[in-house]
């Protein structure tokens, strides 16, 4: 289970493969390569089209998230229109629209929003790739709705008392998007360089986005 | 604890401490997303038969399995239940690639 592959601290940025699973024929890894060989037999997709659908979620990444933050950061129009119609400003960004309601809530002094799916994984996938193994986990998933502040001080994340925390819980038709606070001190910023400081787990709400 | 609740249903209840743990998805973890994704767009797989399959699953088989062994789970058991794939060119398949075990690819 997710619970047992802790993050390597020392390689920050690349994170062990589940052990035994990707040089281990176990039942499942036998029963998706079955599935996918009877499909591609089938003439009901190939092994090209799955190639290319793992190549485009490989594409996926919280980058395309943080350009969306860094533009209503900078935009005061766009700012609105993501916070309401979050999928027409993706499009406009020239992203995918996505496949399911996309709503955006945001970060103030007065309110700190975190997102989860108590049921499953459901997440902003198009914007931030896929979600990490602790989003899935059982201890996230029961406890984030009933003690958010230990579980974002659990992250390292303090939210003063001045501000209440609101915990949105995903759906299959409906996926949020955390707008954080911008950092101080980055004023006259490029989007660019904004979009660098906007972390995944901002996005999630865990966390806030880097101070520069 | 709340028996009418599904195992997948566990909001609020109590857990452990949350730990940030990630690990990079194995090809075979990103063909099973893939799979999920081109059954959805060929219509033949929706996220609430997805749903239903993982949720169908017995509290122990649910906490034993990873993510995507459910994932895969979920989707064979659609395949199955649309005719789209039968259980026993399935499991023939199956005992095919495990008497082959050429790694998975």
């Amino acid at each position: 289970m997710s619970e047992h592959h802790h993050h390597d601290e020392s390689v920050p940025h690349r994170h062990p493969l589940r052990a035994d699973q990707d040089d281990t024929l176990t039942y499942w890894r036998a029963m998706e390569i079955a599935v996918r060989e009877l499909l591609i037999d089938k003439e009901i997709t190939t092994a090209d089209e799955v190639r290319r659908e793992v190549e485009a979620m490989d594409n996926r990444t919280p980058a395309h998230g943080g350009r969306v933050i860094a533009r209503a950061w900078s935009d005061p129009d766009f700012r609105k229109l993501l916070l309401e119609d979050g999928n027409a400003a993706c499009e406009a960004m020239g992203l995918e629209r996505g496949l399911y309601k996309l709503v955006a809530v945001e970060n103030t002094d007065k309110v700190h929003n975190v997102v989860v799916c108590t049921l499953c994984s459901c997440y902003p996938r198009f914007l931030l790739g896929l979600p990490p193994d602790w989003y899935k986990s059982r201890n996230y998933r029961s406890r984030v709705i009933s003690d958010p502040r230990a579980v974002l001080g659990e992250f390292g994340t303090v939210v003063g008392d001045d501000a209440v925390v609101r915990v949105h819980d995903s759906t299959a038709d409906m996926r949020y998007l955390v707008v954080p606070k911008r950092p101080s001190g980055t004023e006259g910023f490029s989007e660019s360089k904004l979009a660098e400081l906007v972390t995944r787990d901002a996005m999630i709400g865990v966390s806030f986005a880097r101070q520069p | 604890m709340n028996t009418f609740r599904g195992v997948h249903d566990m909001g609020g209840l109590p857990a452990g401490e949350v730990v940030a743990s990630e690990h990079d998805f194995a090809l075979w973890e990103k063909r099973v997303d893939a799979l999920m994704v081109l059954l959805s767009r060929k219509n033949l797989l929706t996220v609430d038969e997805l749903r239903r399959n993982i949720e169908s699953l017995g509290a122990d088989a649910y906490d034993k399995m990873s993510y995507y062994e459910r994932w895969i789970y979920a989707i064979t058991q659609t395949l199955i239940q649309r005719g789209v794939v039968s259980i026993d060119e399935l499991g023939r398949r199956i005992a095919e690639v495990q008497a082959r075990d050429d790694g998975g690819n």
